[in-house]
């Protein structure tokens, strides 16, 4: 279930599942008078055994990543695994990204413009709009249509090679499936979302700029001079350093999911939604870490600045 | 001098399978197999569908990690070897998957020159000629080499899936019932092209199949493997293992209904299996 295991964690999960069994196996059937007891081992090790298995997997996981790093550095991949990955991430998926991004900046302009209108600060609205897509939405939106778009397609088709053996094909071969699958699509994505990123960021402000100017008819002038007023460089580092932390764990999740796939369509299945669902899930966590190391850091770098 | 002999025999062993077990979750599926085949030896395992035949050669090439015991090919311990080392092991080796494992996001002619490029050097040309009489010993016209594996039906994808496993000129080569949805001339040409591929080099091979006429035909020995649920207690998995003489003459009652194909009362067991659960 888990090839990349170590023995190691086997023998951990194994031990513990032995006990577990043993637990349940002095309660086998629960008398009037030991039910809470019997309930309560249940319990008890249904938690335990969620615990140990999803330690089990993390383990695995980063077993996983560690091999797909050794690979990565020790030997280049062949083009031809190389470019239709950085077709598919680099430029099948700018479109998707354009329009999606195009449409955040219009709303984002049009409930900016009307909150901050109350306060009388529509002129600030170019600050506001811009800095929140540079840092955050675009980003994040680039890195939830990449997982959507292209994470879960990983998932399904490196689920599919693994039920049909396809996997067990390529190392029968002598060719390794993380080196031969894995290092390409993590590349791909690494090397690309920044790209997607900058689209994203590039299609918000474009589209926040032409509501706020042409719907609302708010001066050129102060709106781009509060957008660089807001906005610094850091602000665009830090979106762009997010997006390789998502890009990263999107493929990393997505071939992790399809290398593990349960048996059958059912199982391709799982493993495509599931890879969108943990990896729109870490991505998430790691917004909100990377947003307070990077605050922190911008406030040692200039201190009395705000970030 | 029978000693020498026993130890002769030992040395030249080429696959040394010795207690292995393979345990997946709770379900036990191999115990204590121990198989030593000496090179040139063509080796036909039997067994009745599920019995773990497919997951036995998969651990002899390490693509699944035994839970217990030793693998060993040409003297050295397989799993005991790194990544890259077994991989380079894994140059002489050819392997037949069931269900061929054709890459479909290759065409045919990518497919059969994989482990070429792979591993060789060798020029366009070349490949292209070495895909070609390949294809044509199994019977594929040269019209399949821009197809892809879903263009094709499933007996021409086996065949592709053996001319993929042979192009290397492997020393072991391991068909998983090579023969299973050919027609029987076409199967026919399959056992041909296992004996041809014997004598024209010294190799080793393991032939899992539940076709007898097969057996017959290109097996030196048989090794027949039941299910361990089937066992009685401690008896061996491997129930048979000697020539195909042997096994039609085989007193044991499974091995005589395998080999005749009669469910007898195996039906009524399997029943009572149902009804337990
Ligand atoms: N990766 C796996 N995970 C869990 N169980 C497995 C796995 N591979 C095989 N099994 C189990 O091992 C048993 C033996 O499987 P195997 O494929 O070796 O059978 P077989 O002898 O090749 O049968 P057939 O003749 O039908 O191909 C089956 O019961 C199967 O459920
Ligand atoms: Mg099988």
């Amino acid at each position: 279930m888990y090839p990349w295991g170590a023995p190691q964690y086997r023998r951990a999960r194994r031990l513990c599942t032995d006990f577990m069994s043993t637990v349940a196996s002095n309660n086998p059937k629960p008398q009037a008078s030991t039910r809470i007891t019997g309930w309560f081992a249940e319990w008890v090790s249904d938690w335990g055994e969620l615990v140990i298995s999803s330690c089990v997997a993390l383990g695995d996981f980063c077993l996983f990543v560690l091999s797909t790093f050794r690979w990565m550095f020790s030997r280049i991949p062949r083009g031809e695994t190389l470019w239709p990955n950085f077709y598919q991430v680099g430029v099948s998926s700018l479109p998707v990204v354009a329009l999606t991004g195009t449409f955040i900046g219009v709303v984002l302009a049009l409930q900016s413009s009307s909150q901050l209108g109350h306060y009388g600060l529509t002129n600030q609205l170019g600050g506001v709009i811009n800095l929140t897509l540079v840092r955050e939405l675009g980003p994040v939106l680039a890195a939830t249509m990449l997982a959507g778009r292209v994470g879960s397609a990983m998932a399904a088709e490196l689920g599919t090679m693994r039920v049909t053996e396809q996997i067990d094909a390529l190392s029968a071969m002598g060719a390794d499936p993380i080196h031969y699958l894995v290092v390409p699509r993590f590349l791909a994505c690494l090397l690309f979302i920044p790209t997607l990123t900058i689209m994203a960021d590039f299609m918000g402000v474009a589209g926040g700029y032409f509501y706020s100017n042409i719907w609302l008819s708010i001066d050129q002038h102060y709106y781009w001079t509060n957008s660089a007023k807001f906005v610094n460089n850091f602000d665009l580092f830090t979106g762009i350093l997010k997006s390789l932390f998502f890009g990263s764990a999107i493929s990393l999740i997505s071939c992790y999911q399809g290398f593990n796939c349960k048996a059958g369509a059912e199982g391709v299945g799982k493993a495509a939604t599931s890879s969108f669902v943990f990896a729109f899930i870490v991505i998430l966590i790691l917004d909100l870490s990377l947003g307070l190391t990077l605050k922190a850091v911008y406030e040692s770098w200039y201190p009395g600045g705000t970030y | 001098m029978m000693i020498e002999q026993l130890l002769d025999q030992e040395q030249e062993s080429i696959v040394d399978v010795e207690s292995l077990s393979v345990t997946f979750g709770n379900q036990e599926v191999l115990k204590d197999i121990t198989l030593r085949i000496p090179p040139g030896q063509t080796l036909a395992l039997l067994g009745e569908s599920g019995c773990g035949k497919t997951v036995l050669m998969k651990s002899i090439i390490g693509l699944v990690k035994p839970t217990d015991g030793k693998i060993e090919f040409d003297s050295e311990n397989i799993n005991q070897l790194t990544e890259r080392q077994l991989s380079r092991m894994r140059l002489r080796y050819g392997f037949i998957f069931q269900n061929a494992a054709l890459f479909d996001s290759m065409t045919i002619g990518q497919n059969v020159a994989f482990p070429l490029r792979q591993h060789g050097r060798f020029s366009d040309n070349q490949i292209r000629e070495m895909v070609l009489s390949r294809l044509s010993e199994v019977g594929l016209p040269d019209s399949v080499v821009f197809k892809k594996p879903a263009e094709l039906s499933g007996g021409m994808r086996k065949r592709v899936g053996l001319a993929r496993a042979l192009i290397m000129n492997p020393e072991l080569i391991m068909y998983d019932e090579p023969t299973t949805g050919l027609d029987p001339i076409m199967s026919d040409v399959i056992n041909e092209l296992i004996l041809r591929t014997r004598s024209r080099n010294p190799v080793t091979s393991i032939v899992v199949t539940h076709d007898m006429h097969t057996a017959r035909k290109v097996a030196d020995r048989v090794v027949m493997l039941i299910p361990r649920q089937r066992l009685d207690p401690g008896e061996n998995q491997i129930i048979f293992d000697g020539s195909v003489k042997e096994l039609e003459n085989c007193r044991d009652r499974r091995v005589q209904q395998f080999v005749n194909g009669e469910a007898g009362e195996r039906l009524m067991e399997m029943r009572a299996d149902d009804h337990d659960q």
